[in-house]
């Protein structure tokens, strides 16, 4: 199976299109012919990125790679970071302010979930640096 | 459960979907916390909720809920019913508040995401 490599731009507080590159994400995955475990478990992680870049994040990406070996997930924005990535990797700790939590998020669950869904995951960030996940998943068996 | 014994069950209008009355779904979910949609093991699970926004939609399709209802007979945005039907994902609005809406539902045998095992730890089992 050749690599296959699809870039997706994620805006700030578009809350509009919010969660639209996790969808073709999603869609791709299936059309590739994967499992539905290993597609959950990689799109929400994508859903989960897509919205801290779109709550938190400045200008971001999102970039999907699928070699035979793994399914791999870069998240990147150019946004204020994260301080401190321990304490963001805890479950219940945000910085969200009362609007987003309104709308279903900013509960402080999104790191946390994406470490619990993703055989690794990989945190470059710091104050003022932005902010670069990757995200992986490993491939036991080939594609359906 | 299928779709269409819910319908009978919460009194709902079917918003999206009415072809897809005879489909299962294998459990029941509430939440208006939509982190918390993808924490859980709710693929095929039926999502009750209190939030009428587009994201409601985006994460069910993420999590690949099986069914939607609003309750307290809330009015889905016109953007929601457009991903909805985009993404084939029934869409019911019933007039009974969360807790009650649960509550029937429980009672004709629709259980929780917990009874399906998988990633739910210490839950126990009814």
């Amino acid at each position: 199976m050749p690599q296959l490599q699809k870039r997706f731009n994620v805006d700030p507080r578009d809350f509009v299109r919010a969660g639209e590159a996790s969808l073709q994400v999603q869609r791709m995955l299936r059309n590739i012919g994967f499992e539905e475990q290993i597609i959950r478990r990689a799109s929400v992680c994508a859903y989960e990125a897509e919205m801290n870049i779109v709550m938190y994040g400045g200008k971001g990406e999102l970039v999907l790679t699928v070699n035979p070996n793994q399914i791999e997930l870069q998240v990147n924005d150019d946004g204020t970071g994260i301080g401190d990535i321990g304490a963001a990797l805890q479950e219940g700790f945000s910085t969200a302010p009362a609007e987003y939590r309104e709308m279903g998020f900013g509960a402080g669950m999104g790191l946390p979930n994406i470490k619990k869904n993703a055989d690794s995951l990989d945190i470059r960030s710091g104050h003022d640096q932005g902010t670069r996940l990757k995200i992986l998943f490993h491939l036991t068996g080939e594609p359906r | 459960m299928k779709l269409s014994h819910i319908k009978e069950i919460l009194k709902a209008k079917v918003l999206v979907g009415e072809e897809k009355l005879d489909s299962l779904v294998v459990a029941g979910t509430a939440s208006d916390l939509m982190s918390d949609m993808l924490r859980g093991p709710t693929s095929g699970s039926l999502l009750l909720t209190g939030l009428n926004n587009i994201q409601v939609i985006r994460t069910s399709v993420i999590s690949g809920v099986a069914a939607v209802v609003l309750v307290r007979e809330k009015r889905p945005t016109a953007e929601m019913i457009i991903h909805a039907v985009e993404h084939d994902l029934p869409l019911l609005s019933t007039p009974f508040t969360m807790y009650s809406a649960c509550g029937r539902l429980f009672r004709e045998g629709l259980r929780g995401v917990e009874n399906r095992g998988s990633r739910v730890s210490g839950a126990e089992i009814v």
